[in-house]
């Protein structure tokens, strides 16, 4: 990343399918081969109920991967989002389940405020001291988990699911979920912010180049702040609609998040050195490890098996992409 | 000695730390100083030190190593089957362990090296298989190992713990292979710049394939020493090796830009995490307030470490 000066993907090409869209349509071609293939293995598969309630699932994973898409685009990377949505379960169960009104009405405001203060932390250390975000956040990782397991004991918390959340986890408009209906906004409003906004071309700035961002005059920390502050409410935000979901905060409901969403952005196409990659590909990454696991639990395989095949098939994924791209690490 | 101090001013300060988490610990622990307070810790960190000698290779060369845990959870799993019965068959075993170890290193290696996907994410992929291979094995921990093999490598010879003296041997040997042979400092020159390096001539790949091979080396050693100290295969052992291998080689002074540090860093920096973690034990805090003050102290430590960045005269070179 230092010397190597890395072509910056030129904004208009020229070329319709440059390697971006490759990998884009690459991932999408993926979730179709899945979906005909567990067709084959179980005729329920092409049913419209089954692909709804798979977008529903898609979303708590897109939505948390929205964040470390940010970060992943900035060439950082964030190992604090399982505590964080541990941490936002706990805080948002226990403060609805509050006797206070004021403070079980503001439950989710709560749940929200937790992961950018989580993302502050993470930004302060990766801004201000400099640290390789791999080790700062996987200490704050480690701080949260603390924290949770001083509050709440050995015991599972105790409170109440907010309405709102419940609703916009398992509710349904017009039969679609809403989960599905909030990532589509989340989706369309981020594709807004990294291409038409100047915070998205700082990103991807920063992420090509962090020291000619610096030296262009632009205030470099801040991208970086708001990166990891947005990051961690992303991360909180997923984290309600799954306490939505699954109507309840246990420890530890956050650690089966960080490979699936660090995959789901890594196989879209975005690079994991920064500076590359596009939302659509991020959005058809988490659909495609949500089909894969849903087949895969389908198919009734043993856990160790199942990992193994989600594994080899993510690699095979990464070498396609590796073996297809032009040399970009010499 | 001074110019010798500031070339390893951060494991020089890394070490002094560790004397002084040591001395709290002796200090705090109700048994105070004995073979067998010393032998326990030695013991449990001879296990994370040749982890974050694992993962100092793998960073060496710019890497990153997410697969390590998985690694020695594969090689503790092998190990609990085939370390028992006769002599012969117990050295044949270990043999087996370690070209399993040294064979995942390698898959980390070509993938990275010819198939040019990142290290963390090949790591990340390639760890979810070797984890899911432990777990076939050996659904639930269990098995066995020969048990006077593991008394001899987990007690005490003369007041001096094995694991301490396997951990020295293990080091010297690592020193004479990065300082006196061609292979170590070509390692260096293709982490501090890999370009350069090519330019010079050296077979970078290859090189990265070594750095891979020896990680995974080291990562089968951990894997026997974990089953000799536990008796037992356990697939569920890999994220807080993998996680803590990370936290012990920064803290040890080994840069993750690649190039920087040295084993005994590692190895100092997978002591501190660990005796920082007995002496939260140890301390009188609840039990229930132990892991935040481990994962604050892990926090400060890392910070503390990074404050030269408050001396540097330029803030250009925060950027890079």
């Amino acid at each position: 990343m230092t010397a190597t000066a890395r072509t910056v993907p030129s904004r208009k090409s020229h070329r319709w399918l440059d390697r971006d869209r490759i990998s884009v349509l690459l991932i999408m071609l993926g979730c179709i081969v899945l979906l005909l293939g567990g067709s084959l293995l179980y005729p329920g598969f092409l049913k419209l109920g089954y692909i709804l309630q798979q977008l529903q699932i898609a979303a708590f994973l897109g939505i948390i991967a929205t964040g470390a898409m940010l970060v992943i685009l900035l060439g950082e990377i964030d190992l604090s989002v399982p505590w964080t949505i541990t941490g936002t379960a706990i805080v948002v169960i226990s403060a609805s389940g509050s006797s206070n009104p004021m403070i079980s009405s503001l439950a989710i405001p709560l749940g929200l405020c937790l992961g950018a203060g989580v993302g502050l932390l993470n930004a302060v250390g990766v801004a201000v001291f400099r640290l390789p975000a791999m080790v700062w956040t996987l200490a704050v990782n480690a701080m949260l988990l603390g924290a949770a397991v001083f509050y709440t004991g050995n015991s599972r918390t105790n409170g109440e699911v907010p309405w709102l959340a419940t609703q916009a986890a398992i509710g349904r408009t017009f039969g679609i979920p809403n989960a599905f209906i909030v990532w589509l906004v989340i989706a369309v409003v981020m594709i807004w912010v990294l291409k038409r906004t100047v915070y998205g071309n700082y990103l991807y700035a920063m992420g090509n180049s962090q020291r000619a961002v610096f030296l262009a005059g632009a205030r470099a920390r801040l991208v970086i702040v708001a990166t990891f502050v947005l990051a961690g409410i992303f991360s909180s935000f997923g984290a309600i609609l799954l306490l939505g979901y699954t109507n309840q905060a246990y420890q530890g409901m956050g650690d089966p998040y960080l490979m699936p969403v660090i995959s789901a952005v890594v196989i879209g196409g975005t690079s994991i050195q920064g500076g590359r990659g596009n939302y659509v590909g991020t959005f058809a990454g988490a659909l495609f490890i949500t089909l894969l696991s849903s087949i895969l639990s389908v198919m009734q395989m043993p856990a160790a098996v199942r990992d193994i095949i989600f594994g080899a098939i993510i690699l095979i994924m990464l070498l396609v992409h590796g073996l297809t791209g032009k040399n970009e690490n010499i | 000695m001074t110019t010798w101090l500031r070339r390893n001013a951060k494991e020089a300060i890394a070490a002094l730390a560790l004397v002084v988490l040591f001395a709290c610990y002796i200090a705090i622990h109700p048994r105070g100083f004995s073979t067998y307070v010393v032998t326990i810790w030695s013991n449990q960190g001879a296990l994370l030190g040749l982890a974050a000698i694992a993962q100092f290779f793998v960073v060496l060369v710019k890497g990153i190593d997410l697969s390590v845990g998985s690694i020695i959870a594969l090689t503790n799993v092998v190990a609990s089957f085939l370390l028992n019965g006769s002599p012969a068959s117990i050295a044949l075993g270990t043999v087996v362990v370690l070209v399993v170890g040294v064979a995942c290193g390698l898959l980390n290696g070509v993938v990275v090296v010819y198939g040019r996907v990142q290290p963390i994410v090949t790591t990340l992929a390639t760890g979810g298989v070797f984890g899911g291979i432990a777990l076939l094995l050996r659904p639930t921990p269990g098995g066995s190992v020969d048990e006077t093999v593991s008394d001899a490598l987990t007690y005490a010879v003369g007041g001096i713990p094995v694991s301490a003296i396997i951990l020295v041997v293990v080091l010297l040997a690592l020193q004479v292979f990065l300082r006196w042979t061609a292979v170590g400092p070509a390692l260096y020159g293709v982490g501090s710049s890999e370009q350069s390096a090519y330019m010079t001539g050296l077979r970078v790949n290859r090189l990265k394939l070594i750095a891979y091979g020896s990680s995974g080396f080291v990562a089968a050693l951990a894997g026997i020493y974990v089953s000799m100290v536990t008796l037992t295969g356990d697939p569920n052992i890999a994220p807080s090796y993998t996680l803590n291998s990370i936290a012990a080689v920064v803290l040890g002074g080994v840069a993750l830009s690649g190039g920087v540090g040295s084993p005994v860093g590692a190895v100092i920096g997978a002591l501190i995490l660990k005796t920082i973690s007995s002496l939260t034990f140890f301390s009188g805090l609840p039990p229930l307030a132990q892991p935040f003050f481990e994962g604050l102290i892990l926090a400060i430590a890392i910070a503390l470490g990074a404050l030269g960045v408050f001396r540097v005269r330029s803030r250009l070179e925060l950027y890079r």
